[in-house]
C-alpha cells in the first residue's frame, strides 16, 4: 500500500523530561520518528518539554515546540497547527497518556485530528487491565487469575479470594509506578493505597502472583496490511516479579525450545491483532511456568518501549523509523532493509551472537532508599554489550557499568558467609549477580542457587563456567600463562584487568602478554540476518574469534568518538546530545567517524549517526582495541560526561591522539587543587577552600576555612 | 576429550572439540539460521547428506526432547557448531545434545567460526565437506583433503532411497478424506497436521507406480520433502505424470520441485539455499506477508514454467524465487516452503485447511 496522502501535517509528542522509567529511549525513538516523516515528505510538528534532546533539534522538525506537556497546551498548539494526525507511539507513557486525555476530552474529535500508529480503542484494551484480561480470555491466550479494584477494601477481598501473595498493577502507570507485590494484608493496604493514587484513572489491578516463573518479551510489529512480524525475543534472567526494566535480560531466548517459543509467537499474534494496534511496535510480556511450561500473558505495551530501543540495537532493525513508516500507511515489504539494502523489512531478524542488557541503579545517591527490586522500575540506565557467547556477553556488560567491576567479583560478598550469601540471594537486588559468584566460588551447588533465586539452571551454569575459568587461570602468573587458556578466558570475555587480578598482575601487562601471543578481538558485524546476506552498514563488535567481517578503512583522517555510557543521575541524555552533534559536525566537514558506546536507549548507538558504530565496553581496554584496529586521527571525549575523560589519561599513555581538549586541560579542571591556582593567579575570586585526604587534615583545613565548609571528592 | 577436524574441498581445515559419535562424516555444508529448532532440524530427513551448521552460536541449551523429533533418528550426516550446551535447562529435556548424537552415531565439531563460515558458503556456495570426531590419534589431513574432494556431491547420491519408506504405511485412519503421501522423506510435522485435520494417511515408497498409488484410492495424493536433486528423481516425476488430471496433487518443498519438474518445468541449484525460520513470502494475490520455515538448496525456474499451465502464486521477496505455485485449469498445488513448520512459525498452518477445502470440493464432486 502506497503512503498516504491525506495527511498533510503530523504532530509527534514527546516523551518529556528523563525520569526513573523513562529515559533517552524515547529521544532515540522520537528522533528516529521526526526522521523518518520528514523524509516521506510529511511536515512535522513535535512537542517536548525536554530540551536535552536530538528530537527538539531545529532541524529534525518543520516545527518545534518546547511546551510543558499538559492536554491544555497540546490543545493550545493543535488549534494553532491543526495537524491532520498525531503519532502518539513513540512518545512512551506519557504521550499515550495525553493522546488519552485529549481523546476522551473530545478535543482531538473537535479539529479533526486523527490518532495513527494505535488508536483510542487499542491503547484502552492494552492500557486498561480488565479490558485487556477481556481481551485476551476472548482469544484464548491465558492470563493470571485478577480482578480489579478501586478501593482497599474491594482489594482486600480480591487478595484473599486469590490468595498472598498478590501482585498490585496500577492502571496506566510508567515503569510499574506505584505497583508493587504484596505479601500480607499489611502491605497490600500500604500499596494499593499507593497505586490507587498513581493511576491516572484510580484503578489497580490484583492479580495472581507467577512469581518465579520465568519472564519473556516478544517485540512485534504490525502494519496496515495485518502482516506480523517479531523483531525479536528477549529472557529476562531475573524470573517474575522484578521489573523487566531492572532486570538482566538476555536476546534472544536462550531456553525456550522451538515449540514453546513457537506458542508465545502465536499467541503475540493474536494479541496484536485482538488489541487492534493498527500500525507499529508493541511489546508482550509473558511468563512461563519453569515446571510444566504453562505460560501467561502478563501485559503488552501498544507503543515503542525501553525493550524496542534495545531490541533495535540487538538486532540492527530500526523499530522506531519502520513504526513511524508504518504508521502513515507503507508495510513492511514496501519498506527495505537498512542493513543489507537488498531484502525488504518484513522478515524476522535473526541474529549469531548473544546480547546481554544490564541496569544501572543509583541506590547510592538516594541512601535509606529500598535496594530490594520489585515490579516498580528502579534503574537509571542501562548497559548492552554483545558477544558470541553469553559469558563474553555477560562479562562486556559488566564492565561497561562503570561500578568498577571488571569481573564477577565484588569484594564484600567474599567476607559473606553461606548463611549470608543465602539470606543476600533469596531478595531481588541490584548486586545479585555478584553475590551468586560469591556463593558458587564458595561452593553452594548451582541446583541450590536456582532454588534460592529462581533463576534458570542455564545461567547459574554460565556464572559457574565463569568461576572455574577464574580458577583455571588463577593457578598461574602472567609469566607461566598457557596461550591457549588466555585464549579461553577471551572468548569468555575476561577483562584485561580481571585477568591480571587472577594472575597477580596488572592489566597492562596481560595487554602486552596477549599482544605478543597475538591474542586480539576480531570485530563482527549486527546485520539483522545473520550473515545469510552481505550488510552494508559498519555497526560492529568485538569477539575473540578467527576473522573479521570487515577491514576498517584507510581514510587517515577519521575522528573517533566516545560516547557516555549509561545514564546515571548527573549523567544523562545531554552528553549524548553532544556526541551526536559531534558526529553531524564532522560529517559535514566530510571526515569519517567511529562512535564507541554501549547505551543501546541512545541516538548515538543508531547505525546511521556516525559512520562506524562500535559497540563495546567504554574502557580502556575495549577502546584501545577498536583504535588499534581503525587508526584514527584523533579521539574526542570531552563530550561524553565524566566516563570518556576518567579515560584520557590511558589513552594519552598509549600515544592516542586526544583532541579538542587536551588531558592537561581536563585535569587542571578536575583537580580542584590545580584549578585554585588558576583562579588565583587569575584573580577570580572562589569560596574559600583547602584540600583532604585524612580525616584530620579534613579538621585542620575545616578549620581554615571559615566562610563556606565544602566537602568534595 | 573428543577432538575434531572439519575440512572443505577447497582445502580448508578447522580444529574444533569433538561431540557426538567418534569417527568421520561427509556431505554437503549447509547453514541454517534459525535460533531455535535444532532437534527438529537434525532429525528433518531434508537434511540427509548434508552436514548442517547453525548460525545461532550456543546450542543445545534446552537439551532434547522426543516429541520434537521429525523423523525416528537423526538425519544430517554432521553438526557444526560455535558451542555447544553440556548443560541444558528445560522441564522438557530428556538429554543433552551430545548424548543424542552420540546414540545416533552422528559425529559434530564445536568451537567454530560459524560466522566465517558462513560467509565462506555465502560468497562461494555449499561446499563439499567432511568431520573427523577423534580421541587422539589425529587422521592424516591430506588424505581426508582428498576424500573430501572425491566424495559424491549431493545430486550424486540416491538420498531420498535414504529416507523413503521401503512399504506402504497406513499411518492415521481418519474419517476425513483419504491422502496417499509419496513418501521422499516426510516430516512428522507434516503427517500431525494432516491428522489433526481427520484425513486418512497412507505412506507409499518414493518410487511406487502410479497404477500402485491410483489402486489405493486416494482423494489425493501429496508428495513430501526430502533430501536431494529433485532431477535426479526420474521415477518420482514420472509417476507425477501420470498423475496429473487423475486426482488432485498437492507438494511440499521436494514434492513442489517434483510436481514442477513433471508438468515440465525446470529446477535449479541454489547458491546457498534457503533455510532457517525467517524468510519472507508473498502472496501474489493479496500482497500477504508470511514469515516461513524453509529448508532447500533448489529452486523452480520461474521463466520455465511458461507453458506448462502453471502459475506463480507466492514469491520470495529477498531473491524472488518461486515459492508457490497452481495449475490454471486442473487440481495442483504446492508450496517451496514449510507450511507445517517444526521449526519456525505458524503463520501457514492455514494452507493445510486450504488443501482440505480443495480436496472435499473435488470429492464431493
Amino acid at each position: 500500500m502506497p503512503k498516504r496522502d491525506d495527511l498533510k501535517k503530523i504532530m509527534i509528542i514527546g516523551a518529556g523530561p528523563i525520569v526513573i522509567g523513562q529515559a533517552c529511549e524515547f529521544d532515540y525513538s522520537g528522533s528516529q520518528a521526526c526522521k523518518a516523516l520528514k523524509e516521506e515528505g510529511y511536515e512535522v510538528v513535535l512537542v517536548n518539554s525536554n530540551p536535552a534532546t536530538i528530537m527538539t533539534d531545529p532541524e529534525l522538525s518543520d516545527r518545534t515546540y518546547i511546551e510543558p506537556l499538559t492536554s491544555d497546551i497540546l490543545e493550545k498548539i493543535i488549534e494553532k497547527e491543526r495537524p491532520c494526525a498525531i503519532l502518539p507511539t513513540l512518545g512512551g507513557q506519557t504521550a499515550l497518556n495525553l493522546v488519552s486525555e485529549l481523546a476522551e476530552s473530545g478535543i482531538l474529535e473537535s479539529y479533526d485530528v486523527e490518532l495513527i500508529g494505535a488508536n483510542l480503542e487499542a491503547i484502552e484494551k492494552a492500557e486498561d487491565r480488565l479490558k485487556f484480561k477481556e481481551a485476551l480470555q476472548k482469544i484464548g491466550v491465558a492470563v493470571p487469575r485478577s480482578a480489579i479494584a478501586s478501593s482497599v477494601k474491594s482489594a482486600i477481598l480480591i487478595a484473599e479470594e486469590i490468595g498472598y501473595p498478590v501482585i498490585i498493577r496500577p492502571a496506566y502507570t510508567l515503569g510499574g509506578a506505584g505497583g508493587g507485590i504484596a505479601y500480607s494484608l499489611e502491605e497490600l493496604k500500604n500499596i494499593v493505597e499507593l497505586g490507587i493514587n498513581y493511576s491516572r484513572i484510580n484503578q489497580v489491578l490484583i492479580e495472581e502472583s507467577v512469581l518465579g516463573w520465568k519472564e519473556y518479551e516478544l517485540e512485534v510489529m504490525r502494519d496496515s496490511a495485518d502482516n506480523v512480524v517479531i523483531i525479536c525475543s528477549i529472557e529476562n534472567m531475573d524470573p517474575m516479579g522484578v521489573h523487566t526494566g531492572d532486570s538482566i535480560t538476555v536476546a534472544p531466548v536462550q531456553t525456550l525450545s522451538d515449540r514453546e517459543y513457537q506458542s508465545l509467537r502465536d499467541a503475540s499474534l493474536k494479541i496484536i491483532r485482538e488489541i487492534g494496534v493498527d500500525t507499529g511496535g508493541s511489546n508482550i510480556q509473558f511468563a512461563v511456568n519453569p515446571t510444566d511450561g504453562r505460560f501467561v500473558a502478563i501485559e503488552m505495551n501498544p507503543r515503542v518501549s525501553r525493550s524496542s530501543a534495545l531490541a533495535s540495537k540487538a538486532t540492527g532493525f530500526p523499530i522506531a523509523k519502520i513504526a513511524a513508516k508504518l504508521a502513515v500507511g507503507l508495510t513492511l515489504p514496501e519498506i527495505p532493509n537498512d542493513i543489507t539494502r537488498e531484502t525488504p523489512a518484513s522478515f524476522e531478524p535473526t541474529i549469531d551472537y548473544v546480547v546481554v542488557k544490564i541496569p544501572k541503579f543509583a541506590f547510592e545517591k538516594f541512601p535509606g532508599s529500598d535496594e530490594i527490586l520489585t515490579t516498580q522500575m528502579k534503574s537509571v540506565g542501562e548497559v548492552m554489550a554483545i558477544g558470541r557467547t553469553f559469558e563474553e556477553a555477560l562479562q562486556k556488560a559488566v564492565r561497561s557499568l562503570e561500578n568498577n567491576t571488571y569481573g564477577l567479583f565484588v569484594d564484600k560478598f567474599e567476607k559473606f558467609s553461606l548463611e549470608e550469601i543465602e539470606t543476600y540471594l533469596s531478595v531481588p537486588n541490584s548486586e545479585r549477580l555478584f553475590c551468586i559468584a560469591s556463593a558458587v566460588r564458595k561452593g553452594m551447588e548451582v541446583s541450590q542457587i536456582t532454588k534460592i533465586t529462581g533463576i534458570d539452571l542455564w545461567f547459574i551454569h554460565k556464572i559457574n563456567n565463569i568461576v572455574e575459568m577464574e580458577k583455571k587461570i588463577s593457578a598461574y602468573t602472567m609469566h607461566n600463562l598457557p596461550a591457549q587458556l588466555l585464549e579461553d578466558a577471551k572468548t569468555m570475555g575476561f577483562s584485561d584487568i580481571r585477568i591480571g587480578q587472577l594472575t597477580g598482575s596488572g592489566e597492562k601487562d596481560i595487554r602486552k602478554l596477549r599482544q605478543e601471543l597475538e591474542i586480539i578481538p576480531s570485530y563482527k558485524m549486527v546485520d539483522t540476518c545473520a550473515a545469510e546476506f552481505d550488510a552494508k552498514t559498519p555497526y560492529m563488535y568485538s569477539t575473540y574469534e578467527e576473522c573479521d567481517d570487515d577491514e576498517p578503512s584507510r581514510n587517515k583522517s577519521k575522528i573517533a568518538i566516545i560516547g557516555s555510557g549509561p545514564n546515571r543521575i548527573g549523567q544523562g541524555i545531554e552528553f549524548d546530545y553532544c556526541c551526536v552533534h559531534a558526529c553531524y559536525a564532522l560529517r559535514e566537514l566530510g571526515i569519517e567517524t567511529v562512535m564507541i558506546n554501549c547505551n543501546p536507549e541512545t541516538v548515538s548507538t543508531d547505525y546511521d549517526t556516525s559512520d562506524r558504530l562500535y559497540f563495546e565496553p567504554l574502557t580502556l581496554e575495549d577502546i584501545l582495541n577498536v583504535l588499534e584496529r581503525e587508526r584514527v586521527a584523533g579521539v574526542i571525549i570531552q563530550f561524553g560526561g565524566q566516563t570518556p575523560l576518567n579515560l584520557a589519561k590511558g589513552l594519552e599513555d598509549n600515544g592516542i591522539p586526544i583532541i579538542g581538549t587536551s588531558l592537561n586541560s581536563i585535569d587542571i579542571t578536575e583537580d580542584r587543587e590545580k584549578f585554585s591556582l588558576i583562579t588565583g593567579k587569575l584573580n577570580i575570586p572562589t569560596p574559600s577552600h583547602g584540600m583532604a585526604s585524612s580525616v584530620e587534615r579534613a579538621v585542620q583545613v575545616a578549620g581554615i576555612v571559615i566562610s563556606v565548609l565544602l566537602i568534595a571528592d | 576429550m573428543k577432538r575434531a577436524m572439519l575440512v572443505l574441498e577447497d582445502g580448508t581445515t578447522i580444529y574444533g572439540r569433538g561431540f557426538g559419535a567418534v569417527g568421520e562424516t561427509y556431505g554437503e555444508l549447509v547453514f541454517n539460521t534459525s535460533m531455535t529448532g535444532y532437534v527438529e532440524s537434525l532429525t528433518d530427513p531434508s537434511y540427509t547428506g548434508q552436514i548442517l551448521m547453525s548460525t545461532y552460536p550456543l546450542v543445545g541449551n534446552y537439551g532434547v526432547c522426543n516429541e520434537d523429533y521429525e523423523s525416528d533418528s537423526i538425519k544430517a550426516s554432521g553438526f557444526v557448531v560455535k558451542e555447544l550446551c553440556k548443560t541444558p535447562s528445560n522441564w522438557r529435556s530428556q538429554m543433552d545434545l551430545d548424548t543424542f548424537m552420540e546414540q545416533n552415531g552422528v559425529p559434530g565439531i564445536e568451537g567454530v567460526d560459524t560466522r566465517e563460515l558462513t560467509k565462506r558458503i555465502r560468497e562461494h556456495g555449499t561446499l563439499k565437506c567432511r568431520i573427523a570426531v577423534y580421541g587422539n590419534e589425529e587422521p592424516d589431513i591430506d588424505s581426508l583433503i582428498q576424500r573430501t574432494i572425491a566424495q559424491p556431491g549431493i545430486s550424486e547420491c540416491e538420498v531420498v532411497d535414504r529416507v523413503s519408506t521401503r512399504t506402504y504405511k497406513r499411518v492415521y485412519d481418519g474419517q476425513g478424506p483419504e491422502i496417499v503421501v509419496i513418501d521422499c522423506g516426510i516430516k512428522n510435522s507434516i503427517i500431525e497436521q494432516l491428522k489433526a485435520r481427520n484425513a486418512g494417511v497412507l505412506l507409499v515408497p518414493f518410487n511406487s507406480t502410479s497404477g500402485e498409488i491410483l489402486n489405493a484410492g486416494p482423494d489425493a495424493v501429496l508428495i513430501s520433502n526430502g533430501p536431494g536433486d529433485p532431477s535426479t528423481l526420474k521415477h518420482t516425476i514420472a509417476t507425477a505424470r501420470e498423475l496429473v488430471g487423475r486426482v488432485p496433487l498437492f507438494g511440499i518443498c521436494l514434492g513442489h520441485q517434483i510436481i514442477s519438474l513433471a508438468l515440465g518445468a525446470k529446477t535449479y541449484k541454489l547458491k546457498f539455499g534457503h533455510r532457517g525460520a525467517n524468510h519472507p513470502v508473498i502472496d501474489c494475490e493479496t500482497g500477504r506477508v508470511f514469515i516461513t520455515s524453509q529448508n532447500h538448496g533448489f529452486a523452480v525456474d520461474k521463466d520455465s514454467l511458461e507453458g506448462t499451465g502453471l502459475e506463480i502464486t507466492m514469491l520470495n521477496p529477498n531473491d524472488w524465487t518461486v515459492e508457490g505455485i497452481r495449475h490454471r485449469e486442473l487440481n495442483i498445488h504446492s508450496i517451496q516452503f514449510h507450511p507445517e513448520a517444526g521449526p519456525g512459525p505458524h503463520d501457514t498452518h492455514n494452507l493445510f485447511d486450504n488443501m482440505m477445502t480443495i480436496i472435499n470440493r473435488s470429492v464431493s464432486r
